[in-house]
């Protein structure tokens, strides 16, 4: 049986962002590098939990002597590497994306997202309601704990990674059909309730638009009554088991309405099961 | 029932969730439960608690202290216990899970918690999952089990049924329940037999190794297959990947310590580790994994009745000393009655009133009817919950607590031994009330009038007196997402492994060797006959947990209900079809409750929860045969027989 290798101290790499001298550890990525300078990159399929999948070519970034633009969110950095984040031609590319996805899908609830689309100058209309491939579509309601509106699906496969072979390995999801038609989907499209779904939630924790959410949000949205700006965000332990997982609950007028956990965490890394994500009800079931 | 409104559970059928209490209630002259303020709530619980002081002395009282809730209050709880009590009787629900391996680690290396960190599991090159469905009862552990797996660890899953953790592993080695020392001390006989010892480790840190490769020289393979079910080369085969591994993680949950021997079978899997050298290295240890989110926690702070807050000995003249000094008391010399022996005394008549914060024993002890029996022979049994448990419905007086896990600030302890904050989110409903401020408001109208201003002094004056958690200020605990114990100096962070002393090369630094524990199989006290033919073993669900009080009160699609899982064959034997109710009985008690078939059961072994006691109460089956060392009953092998009820063929 072979040993597995301990990660050793990493080196530093040098490298020109922007015109200046920058140094991240050796393996760190452009996107890791912008964010340690304060660079700001606009992502929507990264996640800083998961593999990147380039799926979105929102962060894209221009190297110098390449022949096309480099997602930043995997590419990573070389020793001398020359990289500019703000030319035309990324402006450009990321108003395009922009374009096309506000145009296809409803990004009502993807967070920084319409201030992306100003400071691009996207014109997500100029396409006309026809483009409106995915929006519109019915939300998926089968269970009381979570809702999937594919209406607002980027076809980012965040969820699919961390319900695959990244974190969950449930493998209750995965992209079906082709082209236009593609979507996530459970087997043969099922409710989620004949699926081999275990409700971890851990594909609502990095969905970055809001196409999956707790019932709770989905619920009070529908109703006008769910407000961002009046609820505090506290962490503390789940009150199941002694693994001692850190729960971030979301409180809007002393009630849970939706629960996570800090990414970087060592004991979640921002995963939990269906206990911890769910299971706060007992406290608030009242008379 | 009561005249109120009754909170909780009503009527038969499907349950209702729980519904919090939020008013303090005293049991009246008619014999039920009133709605009261808290002053007259707290003068009838701090009255009957003097009463029996004064009438039967000390030890006629005792505290079930709650692993769900936060250190600070498990400090104050075993506080009050041996002060304002003055006895040593306090103990949790780690009795019902994890105590025998914090007996069986501290017997070994001196200190009761899991030798690893979760980190560790990822960058191990063999994972043994003994007696733990861990994908289930600790999913995001497992998390961590199935990086170590992609980072190219074998897994061998050890098991009694191939369950979704066992369908990760690269073997299961499915054995007869209750035949754990058979199987490990047959590893370790293929091990010395094989040459496969770590002879330095085992010569420097260990002693009784004689003894003990004595003790397991007749365990042969074939002997061990014959008595385990499991074949001679699948147990061949792990005692060589443990015993060659680089590094190896062996983990275990209740499949070891819920038998009448638990603390042996603790020792038994602790002696792999000693023989191979897999304790106290970064990725070689041992990892007990804890059933609630502050068991570890409860007994680190001394709500047990062997220890000191910081898991320290109670029989040390020098420690006792120490914490009489800070609390201006005597401290009895001697171990309080964990809570088995605490439910006999009761029995007895020697133990008059308990105090209950947020325990649920009436449906979580073996043979629960027998324990439904003692709580009623009482005198004052005060009960402080969230929920009007079955517990509650028995007591004189029940006050409403705060949900210590979002409506109190603290902090607990995990199954690495990390100690983190527990944060206040949302406040508690109506007049409950934090569990410190109650046990503080009973202590002063006792003659102690304790102040404490909020968790943290509490927690302070913890870290006064315990040298582990000393380095562990609230900030440091915020800044670093929790610390692991010991961690003495505030200007350092804990070791993510203990034991590591035992590789020193300076005999000095190594300190006490680890002793090995010559151990002896001791079947299942529930024999298997052919009156009750079939094996029956508990355990946990994926969205379920425990009594099921907690967890009943979300709408979870995987819920099911109960049901008795019996393998296809017996299915078959008994003319069974899934969904069909049966009664299922065992020598103490029946319930009823459908079928479900699972093809990972063997034939003669059946499965079910305790989740749903409401409905099918499995503890009625289960058999009250403790450990004699730490007091764990043996809710894993219950012998049973399955009966039908309806005539087949729709006459149901």
């Amino acid at each position: 049986m072979t040993a597995i290798p301990l990660q050793l101290p990493r080196r530093l790499v040098e490298f020109t962002l922007d015109g200046r001298q920058v140094r991240v550890p050796e393996g760190a990525t452009v996107l890791d590098a912008c964010r340690a300078e304060g660079t700001e990159i606009p992502t929507l399929c990264h996640g800083d939990t998961l593999t990147p999948k380039n799926a979105c070519r929102v962060c894209v970034v221009e190297v110098e002597g390449a022949r096309t633009l480099a997602p930043a969110c995997s590419r990573r950095v070389d020793p001398g590497m020359e990289v500019r984040t703000g030319g035309a031609r990324v402006r450009h590319s990321r108003k395009l994306v922009l374009e096309l996805l506000a145009s296809s899908t409803d990004l009502s609830t993807t967070p920084h997202v319409a201030g992306w689309i100003r400071e691009y100058g996207a014109r997500p209309d100029r396409f006309g309601p026809d483009a409106a491939t995915r929006a519109g579509q019915e939300p998926k309601v089968d269970n009381e704990l979570y809702v999937r509106d594919y209406g607002k699906c980027i076809m980012c496969y965040k969820c699919v990674d961390a319900c695959g072979d990244q974190w969950q390995n449930t493998f209750a999801i995965a992209v079906a059909g082709r082209g236009f038609d593609n979507t996530v989907s459970v087997e043969h499209d099922a409710p989620l309730t004949d699926s081999a779904c275990v409700y971890c939630g851990n594909c609502i924790e990095v969905c970055p638009t809001g196409a999956l959410s707790f019932k709770s949000e989905f619920d009070m949205r529908a109703a006008g009554t769910w407000d961002e700006s009046a609820q505090t965000r506290t962490t503390t332990i789940c009150a199941y088991c002694g693994v001692g997982c850190n729960l971030t609950l979301h409180v809007q007028g002393d009630e849970i309405v939706k629960v996570g956990s800090p990414h970087d965490n060592p004991v979640t890394h921002g995963n939990l099961c269906v206990k911890g994500r769910f299971g706060f009800q007992h406290v608030q079931n009242r008379e | 029932m009561n005249d109120h409104r009754r909170k909780g559970r009503r009527g038969s059928g499907p349950a209702e969730p729980y519904t919090r209490i939020t008013r303090p209630m005293v049991r009246g002259r008619d014999g039920l439960l009133h709605e009261t303020s808290w002053d007259v709530a707290l003068d009838a619980a701090a009255r009957g608690f003097a009463a029996t002081r004064d009438r039967y002395g000390p030890d006629a009282f005792g505290m079930f202290s709650c692993a769900r809730s936060t250190n600070e209050m498990n400090y104050v709880a075993q506080k009050f216990t041996r002060v304002v009590m003055g006895t040593n009787n306090v103990d949790s629900c780690n009795r019902t899970c994890h105590a025998p391996s914090v007996a069986g680690l501290s017997a070994v290396f001196g200190s009761g918690g899991g030798t690893s960190s979760y980190q560790e599991v990822e960058d191990t090159d063999l994972i043994v999952m003994w007696g733990s469905n861990a994908r289930f009862a600790h999913p995001i552990f497992f998390q961590h089990v199935l990086k170590g797996i992609r980072n190219g660890a074998r897994m061998f899953a050890v098991d009694p049924r191939r369950t979704s953790t066992a369908q990760w592993a690269d073997r299961w080695l499915g054995l007869n329940v209750g035949t754990d020392i058979p199987l490990a001390h047959a590893m370790a006989r293929e091990i010395i037999h094989a040459g496969l010892v770590n002879r330095s480790f085992v010569a420097r840190a260990t002693t009784g190794y004689e003894e003990f490769a004595a003790e397991v020289e007749p365990w042969t393979l074939d002997t061990a297959e014959q008595v385990t079910g499991v074949p001679a080369q699948a147990v061949r085969e792990l005692a060589h990947a443990y015993a060659t591994a680089e590094r190896a993680q062996l983990c275990w949950t209740l499949g070891i310590t819920e038998h009448h021997n638990a603390t042996d079978n603790v020792r038994a899997l602790i002696n792999l580790s000693l023989l191979t050298g897999h304790v106290g290295r970064h990725g070689s240890g041992l990892q007990p994994l804890r059933g609630q989110n502050n068991v570890q926690g409860g007994g680190d702070m001394g709500a047990i009745p062997d220890r000191l807050p910081g898991f320290q000995d109670i029989l040390d003249p020098g420690v006792r000393a120490r914490f009489e000094a800070s609390w201006d008391t005597v401290i009895q010399p001697r171990h309080g009655l964990n809570l088995t022996r605490m439910l006999d005394a009761i029995e007895r008549g020697t133990l008059k009133a308990v105090y209950c914060i947020g325990e649920n024993p009436a449906q979580s002890e073996a043979d629960c009817e027998h324990t439904v029996e003692r709580l009623r022979a009482l005198d004052h049994f005060v009960v402080q919950d969230i929920f009007l448990t079955r517990t509650a419905e028995l007591a004189d007086v029940v006050l409403p607590a705060a949900a210590a896990w979002c409506e109190s600030d603290g902090t607990a302890t995990n199954s690495e031994r990390r100690v983190q904050r527990v944060r206040r989110a949302v406040p508690p409903p109506g007049e409950a009330r934090d569990d410190i401020a109650i046990l503080c408001d009973l202590a002063a109208r006792l003659g102690h009038p304790w102040t404490y201003a909020g968790a943290e002094e509490v927690w302070n004056e913890l870290r006064a007196l315990s040298p582990d958690h000393h380095g562990m200020t609230y900030d440091r605990l915020a800044e670093h997402q929790g610390l692991q114990w010991p961690c003495p100096s505030t200007e350092e962070v804990g070791p993510t492994y203990l034991h590591g002393r035992l590789w020193s090369d300076d005999p000095r630094l190594r300190g006490r060797p680890a002793p090995f524990g010559p151990v002896k199989h001791d079947p299942p006290v529930d024999l298997v006959d052919g009156t009750y033919p079939i094996r029956l073993t508990t355990g946990r669900r994926l969205d379920s947990y425990n009594t099921g009080v907690q967890s009943g009160g979300f709408a979870s699609p995987l819920r099911r209900g109960e049901n008795i899982e019996l393998s296809p064959e017996d299915a078959a034997a008994h003319g069974l079809a899934a969904g069909e109710v049966v009664r299922i009985s065992s020598r103490r008690g029946s319930v009823t409750a459908p079928v479900w078939i699972d093809p990972g059961l063997r034939p003669g072994l059946a499965f079910m929860t305790m989740h749903f006691p409401d409905e099918v109460d499995t503890n009625q089956l289960t058999i009250e045969a403790t450990d004699p060392i730490a007091g764990t009953a043996e809710y894993k092998a219950t012998a049973i027989r399955i009966d039908r009820i309806a005539a087949p063929a729709g006459a149901r």
